[in-house]
């Protein structure tokens, strides 16, 4: 397979922008450092020269991006897609979000993403420079004289170690060949949290939760959380962006949080790769998936546009809530 | 506090036209059921956000009880359809978190069900007695 480059993706949007085809180009660019590449707009073919980024950092969901964008820019948007951001731009285009109508989407195929935070376990901090071979980074810093070379392999993030699809469900044009539904192993550690005894997962979650700093990064990150009105941003709430005062303020922030996105949530592992704490945020979400999974069928969201998510949906015969914990007590 | 004191606060919510008129019917019948149960009066079960569960954890709540009508019996159609659905997932969530299962229940009541009213509140007060005090999920700043 022809691997996808950035001059290509270059190429490709120029000739879009200068044909009329469409006016900006969502794409991604660098940031402070070579690692921190950050979703971006261009507008013009020199910009799109300079600053377009296309490497194993580019782990952006650029679909969330439509939402506020759309019906503001005239003329149609080139968004570039991801496989796991495609099952986010069909759940969106579900509820209706932005008008199809005014984008034009670029499918490409995705060998995973990189996670910094594992490169720096692995090199250390004082990160000058990155450059991506075939299936290697090589990273040079600034106490070494050679540059570390890691396979990429090793260095995914944990949403692509456990990737679910490399299928893109939703394009206009597709660069590559489309890669199939995986099976993959994303509810092993939900099982394993499951096991535990209550107590031992109230420890758990208690450690991961009381990191968080309420920097609000996974709701604004996350695709699912588009509401112009956000709950949390009711200053009578008691919860609204502060670092938490007490250990409930946090666990109602996520509870809620991960409750508003079940059943639209595509599992796209943007909450977990934008923490700034490192919390494991996917796991909330991917109870959610499992379980809906477990009670009412296998159901991914985004997976076909138009599909009616599980928890606006009823049938007679669900299963009551009080018999949830009798079937696992018994399967136990 | 000794045990022997310890009163569980019970949160009820429940649906006006199936559960509050069960509550009144065991009132009617003078069934007892512990004066801890402070219920709710919601139009619908599915009116109950999962947002007004957990504040009253927050305020104080030992347990918190959703009652509505039997599925199919919805005055509204298919409310208490959702309820199942949401509260289902909801709980389960609460679980894996490691909250006490017990602490949250839903139950259907007719408004002719005035014994299962009261057997039902009976029956919710002792277990979460049985539990204590909501530790994990209490807000400090609430504490009076």
């Amino acid at each position: 397979m022809q691997k996808i480059t950035q001059p290509m993706l270059i190429d490709k949007a120029v000739s879009l922008l200068e044909n009329g085809t469409v006016s900006c180009v969502f794409g991604w660019q660098k940031g402070e450092f070579d690692y921190d590449i950050t979703p971006s707009v261009f507008k013009n073919a020199d910009d799109l020269k300079e600053n377009f980024v296309w490497n194993g950092f580019c782990g952006a969901n650029l679909s969330k991006y439509l939402v506020s964008k759309a019906d503001k820019i005239e003329g149609k948007i080139l968004v570039f897609l991801k496989p796991c951001d495609s099952y986010s731009f069909n759940q969106l285009l579900t509820e209706h979000r932005f008008d199809r109508e005014k984008v034009y989407a670029i499918g490409l195929p995705c060998d995973g993403m990189a996670d910094i935070s594992k490169v720096k376990k692995l090199c250390g901090d004082g990160i000058s420079a990155i450059a991506f071979g075939d299936d290697t980074i090589s990273v040079t810093t600034i106490y070494e004289d050679k540059p570390y070379e890691i396979a990429l392999k090793d260095v995914l993030l944990e949403r692509c170690e456990n990737c679910k699809s490399k299928k893109c469900v939703a394009y206009d044009e597709l660069l590559g060949e489309n890669g199939d539904v995986l099976d993959s192993n994303r509810f092993d550690e939900v099982a394993r949290i499951e096991a535990m005894t209550p107590d031992e997962r109230f420890a758990f979650w208690q450690n991961e939760l009381s990191r968080c700093i309420r920097c609000n990064a996974c709701r604004d990150a996350c695709p699912a959380c588009t509401c112009e009105k956000c709950v949390f941003d009711n200053s009578d709430s008691g919860v609204e962006n502060k670092a938490a005062a007490n250990s409930f303020e946090e666990k109602m922030f996520h509870i809620i949080r991960a409750f508003h996105v079940a059943g639209r949530c595509t599992d796209c592992g943007e909450c977990s790769r934008v923490c700034p704490q490192n919390i494991p945020l996917h796991l909330l979400n991917r109870k959610f998936i499992k379980d809906i999974n477990e009670f009412y069928g296998e159901y991914q969201a985004g997976a076909e546009a138009g599909s009616r998510a599980p928890l606006v949906d009823y049938t007679e015969e669900d299963i009551e809530p009080y018999d949830v914990f009798d079937r696992r007590d018994i399967d136990a | 506090m000794s045990m022997s004191e310890y009163k569980p606060l019970i949160v009820a919510f429940c649906c006006n036209w199936c559960s509050y008129a069960g509550a009144d019917l065991a009132g009617n019948n003078r069934l007892c059921y512990p004066a801890d149960v402070k219920i709710i009066r919601v139009p619908c079960s599915c009116r109950v956000n999962p947002m007004f569960i957990l504040r009253a954890f927050q305020r104080g709540a030992d347990g918190v009880i959703i009652c509505g009508c039997h599925p199919g019996d919805c005055h509204y159609t298919s409310g208490n359809y959702y309820t199942r659905r949401r509260m289902a997932t909801l709980f389960s969530m609460l679980d894996y978190l490691g909250i006490e299962k017990e602490r949250t229940r839903v139950e259907w009541v007719s408004a002719a069900e005035g014994a299962k009213f009261a057997a039902t509140m009976n029956d919710f007060v002792e277990t979460v007695a049985a539990l204590g005090e909501n530790k994990r999920l209490e807000d400090l700043r609430c504490k009076k």
